[in-house]
């Protein structure tokens, strides 16, 4: 053992991780707890100015244009399915007016100081960087153009660009950008504000139809290169087991087994995490081969004796119990209008209802995968993650190396949906190979490590109630039981903090005067992580189930009496309801209810409400979330307990739409990935460990479960608008829209998620 | 004994652990890593490829039940990625991460193969041991069906 001896003197992972690491949680946790305060004469900061690094706009960082006319567009944010590689690339081609048939892309390392923020989360990527890319491109094209004046020795001012030339009309002649790129290259960028942009009506990619994304091609023949695929001369590969439960220790093990195991190198062991778990690996033992499959096998063969953890006595049918009842008492009260208690004590008619949701596991279909190459003064990753440049600076610290000593190439993601924000993975590797003296160790997550050991969605319980004395409620209170993100970053966070419940708590736009929003105890006996839409999640499911409820109650037509309790059309200063907006400019973001409403009748238009079907029931819900405004209505029916989604639609306003199609398909996957929440999604506890292993008891969507039909409606489309997000909003609205359609259907109200064999009980 | 089977119409042969599965054997020994590991268990369909034209999933098949066969990966269904179902999925635009798709794609084709003109209910039977993620069901079966030529 002395590759574990060699590593006794690994440090804790400590605070210079944290406020970092943070970062990428979602832009609310910035404001909730890691930045100085601001000076009061201070303008706030917002959207892609108050990300860590910041933006870059200069074309020579982003575009190269090959004497051949070849245009190579560095992509440096994450791309795990949103599309943004083609997304950015068309933004830059457009300005540029570059034929796309000649536009490659190649994608950047982990190199904030180069190229601005990399952290991919948060549904930011094309808020923050659509306009620097449009000036990247426009910029390029004024260079091209200046480049074209001299050589035809004609006022730049007579010359015009597009279809990969510049032209003169007067005289006829053009000249193939690949012809200026020598000559260009040697000119100054344009100062920003000489830089002009395309009219909108000039562009011919951005918000246009039939635009194919450039990484279909290798995405369809095996040779796009994801985490999973990556190599290292001479690697050895990694198979590491892991305490089953979080905070369980090593105590002794026995590795003559595994150590028969034919191609097997090695057997060391892995530090130990302090708390809080931040992005450290959790420690276990790690088995070294020659191949995926021997180290796999021989890890099988370990055999390991786990400390007891404070954790050990984790149980979510206990906790779930637990958690009901303090939902049922007063909690610590985080907002409140008006006077909602008193009014509800006054109230001749309450209304109230609980909701719960369990934990979930991302199971992206490439497990976390990299391989890294570490000799103690360098190190170099290749990895699957949304944050190369967070990861550059975690594997700096924990290895105490100067940030230029660490390098990470970012492959694609074979999905990411958070779990491939936090690096644990590939600290993992860069240890074990530190400890192998530099051997580049590759390490493949098997399923089971994946489901068995991620960073899990929250758990909740939900009440909600409301008075219903005139039609609609007066007074609405939500109380919720939680436990927070920030328990992996901080220890002593006991509930769920501020910046969650800004994600439809506070800030859902319903028309009524008294609202009070109240969080009750929730320890966190996991590494709770965010997972595609976050608290949007539950708290969508149960303010629109609930928001359903009153409806029935109320003996009104569902979607009418939404729209109802949305009220008149208003613009809503987020700061008036205590919101940050997730960091962005209230002013450019502010709530309107009238782009919610616009969904909402967008969906029900398309599921054609009103509609009568025997046996069909139709339910709709909407949310705002990632600044967008999104609404999903279903028509399903059940027959003997078996549920069948015979339509869905699905409507967003986004506010300028970019790559329509890839809009479309992010819909499209939010549909089927919240069908697959709402239906069987569910990780538990026994025991402190996870119950769950792979995808017989962790079940997700299938396409014999896919909607028989399904519609997206882009709304709202405005090249002008501010855009918003896309690749999360879509799938808060699932879950709630479908139980709501499942009532209608048969009447059986689902409170508890997932629905899994509710349905087939009476 | 060394184990012989041809990869993609090459003749290969393969000397180590004989209960390794060919999904290790492709990713790890031969150089092909475009088919997927997503489970280890048949549970997914990541690993999908075809025995002798028969859709198997390679993570479930070891070298010594490989013997002899012809195995074809993604990397070997056409020459310039022009396959028609490789072609249809580009068309309309099926992947998302893409990382399931080669073993849709090879599930794909073996569907085609036994019933060129699949029904509603064959694809979905035939697919439905193929797992995605990002929830691209819808234009799998638009691409699946625009392949076949049949009416969306
Ligand atoms: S990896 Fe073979 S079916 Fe999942
Ligand atoms: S495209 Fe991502 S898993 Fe299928």
């Amino acid at each position: 053992m002395n590759a574990a001896a060699k590593m006794s003197d690994l440090v804790k992972v400590g605070p210079v991780l944290s406020r970092r690491m943070m970062l990428g949680a979602g832009s609310g946790l910035v404001l909730a707890l890691s930045l100085p305060a601001r000076a009061a004469d201070a303008p706030p900061k917002y959207g892609r100015d108050a990300q860590e690094q910041g933006w870059r706009d200069d074309p020579r960082i982003f575009v190269a244009l090959a004497p051949d006319g070849t245009v190579t567009i560095t992509c440096h944010r994450a791309e795990m399915g949103q599309g943004i590689r083609s997304s950015l690339a068309m933004v830059i081609a457009d300005e540029l007016g570059a034929d796309w048939a000649r536009v490659r892309l190649t994608q950047a390392d982990g190199d904030e100081e180069r190229y601005g923020n990399q952290n991919t989360d948060g549904s930011r990527s094309m808020r923050h960087w659509l306009l620097p890319m449009r000036r990247c491109g426009a910029a390029m094209r004024m260079m091209l153009e200046q480049a074209a004046a001299a050589q035809l020795g004609v006022p730049a001012a007579e010359l015009s660009s597009g279809g990969h030339k510049v032209s003169h009309a007067k005289s006829g002649r053009s000249v193939d950008y690949g012809a200026l790129a020598t000559a260009a290259a040697k000119l100054a960028v344009p100062p920003r504000d000489l830089v002009k942009l395309k009219d909108d009506s000039a562009l011919g990619m951005v918000g246009q139809e039939g635009i194919r994304s450039l990484d279909f091609a290798a995405m369809t023949t095996g040779t796009a290169q994801y985490g999973i695929d990556a190599t290292m001369p001479g690697m050895v590969f990694a198979a590491v087991a892991r305490p089953p439960v979080l905070g369980s220790k090593v105590v002794s093990f026995d590795a003559s087994a595994a150590k028969a195991v034919a191609g097997v190198i090695d057997v060391i062991e892995l530090p130990a995490p302090v708390t809080p778990p931040m992005f450290q690996p959790l420690g276990g033992v790690a088995v070294i081969a020659r191949n995926s499959w021997a180290a796999m096998k021989a890890r099988d063969a370990l055999k390991i004796e786990w400390s007891a953890s404070p954790h050990d006595s984790y149980d979510s049918v206990t906790y779930r119990a637990r958690s009901l009842e303090l939902a049922r008492q007063p909690g610590e009260v985080h907002r409140s209008r008006g006077d909602t208690t008193g009014v509800l004590a006054k109230s001749a008619k309450r209304i109230s209802a609980e909701y719960s949701a369990p934990h979930i596991a991302h199971a992206t279909m490439e497990p976390p995968a990299a391989v890294v190459k570490c000799d103690g003064t360098s190190c170099e990753a290749i990895a699957c993650v949304q944050a190369p440049g967070g990861t550059r600076d975690m594997l700096g610290a924990m290895l105490k190396l100067d940030k230029s000593k660490v390098t990470v190439h970012q492959t694609l993601l074979g999905g990411g949906f958070g779990r491939k924000s936090k690096p644990d993975f590939v600290a993992e590797a860069a240890l074990l190979s530190r400890s192998l003296n530099g051997t580049p160790v590759k390490i493949v997550w098997s399923r089971e490590d994946d489901i068995r050991h991620g960073y899990y969605h929250t758990t909740s319980v939900q009440r909600l109630e409301a008075n219903l004395d005139s039609g609609v409620p007066t007074a609405w209170l939500h109380r919720i039981v939680s436990p927070s993100i920030v328990s992996i970053f901080a220890d002593g966070i006991t509930r769920e903090q501020g910046w969650e419940l800004e994600m439809g708590p506070i800030n859902t736009p319903f028309a009524i005067p008294n609202l009070q929003v109240e969080t009750g105890e929730a320890i966190a006996h996991a590494r709770i992580g965010w997972f595609r839409s976050v608290y949007n999640i539950p708290h969508a499911f149960a303010i629109q189930s609930f928001a359903a409820e009153l409806a029935h109650a109320a003996g009104q037509d569902q979607k009418d009496y939404l729209l109802r309790l949305i009220g008149p059309d208003r613009v809503i200063d987020p700061r008036t309801l205590g919101d940050t907006n997730g960091s962005e400019d209230p002013d450019l973001y502010p709530i309107d209810t009238k782009r919610l409403k616009g969904v909402v009748e967008a969906a029900a238009a398309g599921i054609g409400w009103g509609r009568k079907k025997k046996g069909w029931g139709y339910g709709i819900a909407c949310h705002r979330s990632f600044l967008a405004y999104t609404a999903v209505a279903f028509a399903v029916s059940v027959d003997k307990g078996k549920l069948t989604v015979h339509r869905a639609d699905i409507a967003i306003d986004c506010g300028a739409q970019v790559n329509l199609d890839r809009i479309r398909a992010q819909m499209e996957g939010a549909v089927m990935m919240g069908l697959s929440l709402a239906l069987t999604g569910e990780i538990s506890f026994k025991k402190g460990a996870v119950e769950q292993g792979s995808f017989d008891d962790y079940p997700v969507l299938r396409i014999d479960g896919a909607p028989r039909e399904l519609a997206v409606h882009l709304v709202g489309q405005n090249l002008k608008a501010p855009p918003s997000g896309v690749g999360e909003p879509g799938l808060p609205p699932v879950a709630p829209a479908l139980c709501n359609a499942i009532f209608a259907a048969t009447g059986k109200r689902i409170r508890d998620l997932p629905i899994r064999d509710q349905l087939s009980k009476a | 004994m060394a184990i012989t089977l041809k990869v993609n119409g090459k003749e290969q042969s393969y000397a180590g652990d004989p209960d390794m599965p060919l999904l290790w054997y492709l990713r790890d020994e031969a150089g092909l890593p475009g088919t997927k590991f997503g489970c280890g268990k048949a549970l997914c369909g990541a690993c999908t490829v075809h025995l002798d034209g028969t859709a198997v999933r390679s993570c479930q098949t070891p070298m010594s039940a490989a013997a002899g066969f012809s195995v074809t990966t993604i990397e070997g269904l056409s020459d310039h990625g022009d396959h028609p179902v490789q072609r249809a999925w580009q068309e309309v635009g099926v992947p998302q991460c893409g990382y399931c798709q080669p073993g849709q794609i090879m599930s794909a084709v073996a569907l085609l193969a036994s019933t060129p003109k699949p029904t509603d209910a064959d694809i979905d039977s035939a697919m439905s041991g193929n797992i995605c993620r990002c929830g691209t069901y819808d234009r799998i079966r638009k691409a699946i069906k625009r392949a076949a030529g049949v009416a969306a």
